[in-house]
């Protein structure tokens, strides 16, 4: 058989492919739903909770400067005032039981310390059990309070020292990180789903024995099942990345390029681990499982939910083993922190060894046969 | 190699598990032949098949099909090969001509969109083209199978129960294009449960638990098989029904319709059996053909015998 024949396979799966998959709206409309649904879930609680957190005054002093800054707070959307707490007994007992997520102490004599350019202290207790929604308001203290003391002092050095001080959990994380984990996390479950589903459909449909009695080789199939989802794929990676710049106004600092060859990588790993999942598979409900067998582990161990410096040696081993750990350092470094290819190399060529691994025993896998 | 045999396979087994489905298994079916696999349900029809294309690899035994060797040179077989399955294996969210598209192009038709479009029109599927497949009955999806598996113009046919769940006229249909393929050089191999479509084999095998019991001509059967029929008409035939199930000479007993076939391998112990009936008045006995029905039901029943 020459390579026309064989591209011309190829072509023939692929656009069969595309029609079921225009045929099935019901899955189709998932997966372009899963992503905008999962963003909007994800995205507009953690935004609501990051902003008009209650907030407890200590007021050490009352001077203009001191309502200058309570006044800043409240206008920044990320503090509301809730009241003032008379003794710092009474404020903690607020942050324990979560009445107040915020206490912000103004030292008395302040108004008297700024003006002698003493650079007074003002404390910023959060409360570090919910760190994404601490780590908003407690991000944008410091420029709240330099902006508010402006008109005062005009722009000099700090004028005071802000202290923030994370009650419960030090650490601390930022909302940012939750585009990085959501593209990884949807990425794998929806693309290993669906091709291991749509391979297994044919096992159970009988479609794959007419599909094996002509001569269409394994890798012909492969290609040709996998290309229509790694468009479906960065349909989604676009629709993620638009509603992340323009709902949630996550930044996109870093090298594109890097970002492109890192989502197309993943996207191939994840659709050739669907693959063989199809080859170990006899139904599709063993398929779906399989998938939430990989989901699991993607969703836990990949820093997605948890810092993955702060997990067990051992969870950290197997984290580094699963594909999705590597692609959210990729998009965070790449969006958040301005990372450039040379710089996420390191996350990259995993995902490349796995690539090649797993099309490799896939395609081995694959039966020809029907035993 | 023999150039006139088209299937020529020797020893054939294979085991799923404990289950030996297929049973040293030898077969030459000639070119240009209609060659009938016949057997009960789970005998080892399709497992057979599927060795001699390619699909399943024998665990021993082995041979050729197209001059091509069925273990070592399947993809040769399979793009020669015309394969219709059992069970509808299209697929049912493409339309017909889509289908017949993807088809062809897996096996590299040549002129494809020609192909397509002649095959539409050769099999009156044209009015139908832009159906869903699902939305067939049975009868037109069996008839885009066929166009399906024939569009390569294989040399071999390998249809496994084409005809069953399909109502008469589409079955006559169906057949008429089975003869005119023949006709026109191609082998045929078929397996059904339906006698009529029995009879227009030129030759049959007849399968059970894997082994092969008989293979030859059609018209032979019988003969081999060795069993003298009576038939006995009349009303109320159960007495006599329940008289000769037992007796010596008679091996089988069968109705049809509102008659019953008495067969024997044992002439005249048969007729002795028979006699005392004959002197009945009510009832009309007559020597019959013995047909390829009672050729088989006997078959399966030693068979069931062998495997116990």
């Amino acid at each position: 058989m020459n390579r026309f024949a064989s591209l011309n396979r190829i072509i023939a799966i692929l656009r069969k492919e595309f029609i079921q998959m225009t045929r099935d709206r019901l899955t189709f409309g998932m997966m372009v739903g899963i992503p905008v649904m999962q963003l909007l879930l994800f995205g507009y609680a953690i935004n609501t909770d990051a902003r008009h957190l209650p907030t407890l005054v200590e007021m050490g002093d009352s001077g203009p400067a001191s309502r200058a800054i309570i006044q800043a707070m409240e206008t920044s959307e990320f503090f509301d005032i809730t009241g003032i707490a008379a003794s710092p007994e009474e404020a903690d007992i607020a942050l324990r039981d979560g009445t107040a997520s915020f206490v912000v102490t103004i030292p008395p004599n302040f108004e008297r310390d700024l003006a002698r350019g003493e650079r007074p202290q003002i404390l910023l207790d959060s409360d570090g059990s919910d760190p994404v929604a601490a780590g908003a308001g407690s991000g944008a203290f410091a420029g709240i309070v330099q902006r508010a003391l402006e008109p005062y002092l005009g722009e000099m050095t700090p004028p005071v020292e802000t202290v923030i001080h994370r009650r419960y959990n030090p650490a601390g994380r930022t909302a940012l990180n939750i585009v990085p984990g959501l593209l990884g996390t949807i990425l794998t479950l929806t693309m290993a789903m669906m091709t291991s589903i749509s391979l297994t459909r044919e096992a159970e449909r009988g479609t794959l024995e007419a599909l094996l009695s002509t001569p269409t080789e394994a890798f012909e199939v492969m290609i040709g099942k996998i290309t229509p989802y790694v468009f479906v794929g960065s349909l989604q990676v676009a629709i993620m990345l638009a509603g992340a710049r323009f709902l949630f106004g996550v930044p996109f600092l870093g090298s594109p390029l890097a970002f492109v060859i890192a989502s197309a990588l993943f996207i191939v790993v994840n659709l050739a681990l669907g693959f063989l999942f199809s080859t170990v598979a006899r139904s599709q409900m063993q398929a779906m499982q399989l998938t939430m067998f990989l989901f699991m582990p993607s969703f836990l161990l990949s820093g997605f939910m948890f810092p993955f410096a702060a997990m067990p040696q051992w969870a950290q081993a197997l984290g580094q083993l699963i594909p999705t750990t590597h692609y959210i350092r990729v998009v965070r470094a790449v969006m958040l922190k301005g990372a450039e290819l040379p710089d996420v190399w390191p996350s990259i060529w995993p995902m490349i060894v796995m690539c090649i691994v797993i099309a490799v025993v896939a395609i081995r896998r694959y039966r020809r046969t029907l035993d | 190699m023999d150039g006139d045999l088209v299937i020529d396979v020797h020893g054939l087994t294979k085991s799923f598990g404990d289950t030996r489905v297929v049973d040293d298994f030898s077969i030459q079916v000639p070119r240009g032949a209609i060659y009938g696999f016949l057997g009960p349900n789970g005998s080892g029809k399709t497992t057979t098949i599927r060795l001699m294309c390619g699909l399943l690899k024998p665990d021993g035994g082995g041979g050729t099909a197209l001059g091509y060797d069925i273990v070592t040179q399947s993809r040769e077989i399979k793009s020669r090969v015309g394969y219709m399955t059992q069970k509808f294996s299209l697929y049912g969210d493409l339309t017909v001509k889509e289908n017949l598209d993807f088809m062809a192009r897996l096996h590299a038709v040549p002129n494809q969109k020609e192909t397509v479009l002649a095959t539409l029109e050769e099999y009156d599927l044209e009015p139908r083209a832009k159906q869903l497949a699902a939305n067939l009955s049975g009868g037109w999806k069996q008839r885009l199978a066929l166009a399906a598996a024939t569009m390569h113009k294989p040399g071999l046919l390998m249809l496994d129960e084409p005809t069953a769940g399909v109502d008469p006229k589409a079955r006559r249909d169906f057949w008429d294009r089975i003869r005119r393929l023949s006709q026109q050089g191609v082998t045929v191999l078929v397996s059904t449960h339906y006698m009529d479509e029995a009879v227009q084999c030129d030759s049959i095998a007849y399968i059970a638990y894997g082994k092969k019991l008989i293979d030859a001509p059609s018209a032979d059967i019988a003969g081999i098989v060795g069993l003298t029929t009576w038939r006995i008409e009349g009303k109320g035939l159960q007495p006599v029904y329940d008289a000769l199930e037992h007796a010596r000479g008679v091996d089988q007993i069968a109705r049809f319709g509102s008659a019953l076939h008495v067969s024997g391998r044992d002439e005249a112990a048969l007729e002795r059996a028979i006699a005392p009936w004959r002197e009945r008045p009510e009832f009309e006995v007559s020597k019959a053909k013995t047909g390829l029905e009672e050729a088989f039901i006997w078959l399966m029943t030693g068979a069931q015998d062998n495997f116990q």
